[in-house]
């Protein structure tokens, strides 16, 4: 039988996320033992190349270019992860949401402190670039999302949990430690 | 300016904790509260400016520009819409040429947008210079804004009728309508100012004061329902250098306006109540927390007030009684519908930011300053009166087992004679229905906001501590009312507003809520955001505080007791649906930017 497979992104996040995954440590050793990667920044596969099951979503949407991303990994995976805050809630890139987007625009390019160079006032407004969202979404307002993985980044134990006790079909373990926050 | 700010943190000591009374004052001299004065005050009561603007930030009616030589606060209540608001803010928008949340250019008129300003039974309602204007129609509008034009003082303005009952008064001249339907022994008219405090209290202990409230059964009115006489002996006994007795007349609750009534018509039987609480717990000194809403009163209470010290039913040795010395005080609030939680509230007394505490310490060890205080709605402290009066044993006639004596509920909403009911517990609401004149009823919304809406099959349920518990607020919602969109959605708008920010829970999971519940609206609903609401719902159980709890209770009740209005929007035929509309999402950044949308590339 074939191995399980995944995929990864880093939508609008910080990649903290993959790179919790990453402190997996040894045990990414059992991960490639475990499961095949198909696209993630991991392997850099940059499309999909054959059905995969498990997507690990890390980030919200803050641009046309995510919401396709997020969309292409529901009708390529079989079940969708939201890992860490940004991809549940927002997470900081979410604190301009209560902020009009010209407003955060105007601040970025023309009005902000550090803007200099920019005499003109520019805007990028490339027809190659994403286009900015009105706000950051989290995943599960985009598409539909199977489960969540909590934390700012999720810990790796509990990523680790959640990928072995997905693919394995065994219960998860949870203990405190991993999903506590203090 | 320097001058003014000067005599007024005189006027309160240079009382740090007396902040609330300086802002207020300040506000009312200035019409705003500045950067300057700011500054003058944090040198003159040596605190930082943050701590000072902390408190400013978190009131309603305390603002950093001018609010408009008339500032004008429309409530913005459900029943406030029912009888009309939409025609009065067009009105009033078209008048003064601005938008709500806006000034006149010439500084004269300032229109806002408040929360319920306890006038339910007498909407649209608004404050304008704490000056209430009830049953408000556009031509009163137009009268108004061309008088506000003119030049013309406030009592020019309120041209109209005075309200009933002692609103007629000369020194409260109030066109409110205290609306009295039915009488109990609250606001029964057999009451004699002072025959407590001088018949009954010189014969009996303060143990035994406390003996007949609890031999009376009865509990605090706010809504928790508390026992009153427990508390009063908690407090008698903590140890502490001052004893308070606190009144709670924040009376935020939308739907709520009992307490203005009881105010207006028997401000002396709860000033006599709170005297009889002093003499209970060893207290040293009362105070009315008086919300902001109620200003127009003012002058009146202190009429009260002093005219009951002229008695020498407040003062030194009340009643010839050694050391029964005892005063009231008036705080007003600012604003605030969480500082109707106690905690809260002496956080605000305390001049602060009006955040709930933790609890326990319970304020009867640790209340006002750190002292043992009591706290107590308006009606409870009206109610021990009658109790020390007539006996514990008396009032145990009245109402059910397990509550006690009478409640006055606030009715207000499609009902031919809202206003204020006295009644015994156990009343049902089917006969409440009947009593008020509504037909054709769709729901009631008992207790407020936090408390819950309930439909036909229910109106069989008695009002009571072990059934439907109310603090007294009943909006009656006829069959033509759009319950999702005209009602749950205000109520959780207002929690959203109302939320003291301090607990993620209430903070954003209302606001949460409440985008699911207007994504079911706009008809993208599915099964799953009916359970997520339920299940997220419960999340509101962590807050602090029991506002804090209540908070999702508008979409919770709702979807309890009418599933069916939930059902009706929703999707059938499919599991899941975003509600997301990319074209629309980015619209703005494009249109700023000057770029067509392109959906093509990626």
């Amino acid at each position: 039988m074939s191995k399980p497979v995944i995929a990864t992104t880093s939508l609008a996040g910080c990649f903290g996320c993959h790179m919790s995954l990453l402190d997996i440590d040894e045990r990414i050793l059992k991960l490639i033992e475990l499961v095949e990667f198909n696209k993630s920044p991991v392997d850099d596969i940059k499309t999909f190349t054959k059905a995969v099951d498990i997507g690990l979503i890390e980030g919200g949407c803050c641009n046309s270019e995510n919401v396709e991303v997020l969309k292409s990994f529901r009708k390529n995976c079989k079940i969708l992860v939201s890992v860490g805050e940004c991809a549940i809630m927002g997470g900081l890139p979410a604190l301009r949401n209560g902020i009009p987007i010209e407003e955060c625009l105007h601040e970025a390019y023309v009005g902000g402190p550090t803007v200099q160079l920019n005499k003109d006032g520019i805007m990028p407004n490339d027809d190659e670039l994403p286009m900015l969202l009105d706000r950051v979404y989290p995943c599960h307002e985009i598409v539909k999302i199977d489960y969540y993985l909590p934390g700012c980044p999720p810990s790796a134990d509990l990523i680790w949990e959640a990928v072995v006790a997905l693919v394995t079909g065994d219960p998860m373990k949870l203990p405190y430690e991993v999903v506590k926050f203090d | 300016m320097k001058n003014t700010v000067n005599q007024i943190v005189e006027k309160y000591g240079s009382d740090p904790t007396r902040l609330m009374d300086i802002l207020i004052d300040i506000q009312e001299s200035a019409g705003y509260i500045s950067k300057e004065a700011i500054g003058l005050l944090s040198q003159l009561l040596h605190m930082s400016q943050v701590d000072i603007e902390q408190t400013i930030t978190f009131y309603h009616f305390f603002s950093s520009k001018p609010q408009g030589k008339y500032a004008v606060y429309l409530n913005n209540s459900p029943v406030a819409y029912m009888f009309g608001r939409e025609a009065i803010k067009e009105t009033l928008e078209k008048e003064t040429g601005i938008k709500f949340g806006e000034v006149t250019a010439d500084g004269l008129i300032g229109l806002y947008d408040t929360a319920c300003i306890g006038m339910n039974d007498q909407e649209p309602a608004a404050i304008i210079n704490n000056k209430i204007f009830t049953r408000l129609t556009p031509y009163r509008i137009r009268e108004i804004v061309k008088h506000m034009r003119e030049g013309k003082d406030m009592d020019e303005l309120r041209n109209e009728s005075y309200g009933d009952g002692k609103n007629n008064l000369p020194s409260l001249r109030s066109m409110v309508s205290s609306n009295i339907r039915r009488k109990g022994m609250i606001l029964s008219d057999d009451y004699n100012s002072g025959t407590v405090t001088r018949e009954i209290l010189p014969k009996i202990s303060p143990e035994a004061v406390i003996a007949e409230i609890k031999h009376s059964h009865m509990r605090g009115r706010g809504g928790a329902g508390f026992p009153t006489g427990l508390k009063w002996e908690f407090c008698r006994r903590a140890k502490g250098d001052k004893h308070y007795v606190i009144c709670n007349a924040d009376e935020g609750e939308p739907g709520t306006f009992k307490d203005r009534v009881i105010l207006t018509e028997k401000p002396e039987l709860v000033f006599e109540g709170m005297a009889l609480a002093g003499y209970a717990i060893g207290g040293d000194e009362g105070i009315l927390y008086l919300r902001y809403e109620y200003r127009y009163m003012k002058n009146y209470l202190y009429g009260v007030l002093q005219q009951m010290r002229d008695n020498g039913l407040l003062g030194k040795s009340i009643s010839g009684i050694e050391g029964f010395d005892f005063d009231i005080r008036i705080q007003f609030g600012a604003g605030a519908y969480v500082c109707g939680e106690e905690s809260a509230l002496l956080e605000s007394l305390e001049g602060k930011r009006g955040e709930p505490r933790d609890k326990p310490p319970f304020p009867v060890e640790k209340g006002y300053l750190g002292q043992p205080s009591i706290i107590n709605n308006v009606e409870t402290f009206a109610t021990a009166v009658r109790i020390i009066q007539n006996g514990g044993e008396w009032f145990t006639q009245f109402g059910t087992d397990d509550s006690t004596g009478t409640k006055i509920l606030s009715i207000s909403g499609d009902c031919m004679f809202p206003g204020v009911y006295e009644v015994n517990w156990g009343f049902n609401v089917e006969d409440m229905l009947d009593m008020v004149g509504a037909y054709e009823v769709q729901a009631v919304q008992v207790g407020g906001p936090s408390g819950t809406l309930i439909g036909p099959a229910e109106f069989h349920r008695t009002l009571g501590y072990s059934d439907l518990s109310t603090g007294g607020s009943m909006i009656i919602f006829g069959k033509q009312r759009n319950l999702l969109k005209d009602v749950v959605v205000n109520f959780m708008e207002f929690f959203i507003d109302e939320s003291c920010g301090s607990c993620s829970t209430c903070r954003n999971m209302t606001q949460v809520m409440n985008n699911k519940l207007k994504k079911i609206l706009s008809g993208k609903g599915v099964e799953a955001d009916l359970i997520d609401l339920k299940t997220w719902s419960k999340t509101l159980n962590a807050s602090r505080c029991g506002l804090g709890q209540t908070a999702a209770n508008p979409i919770v009740s709702s979807l309890k007791n009418f599933p069916h209005l939930y059902n009706e929007l929703i999707q059938k035929d499919k599991e899941f649906d975003e509600g997301f509309d990319m074209e629309k999402s980015v619209q703005a950044a494009c249109t700023f930017v000057g770029r067509v949308p392109n959906f093509n590339h990626h």
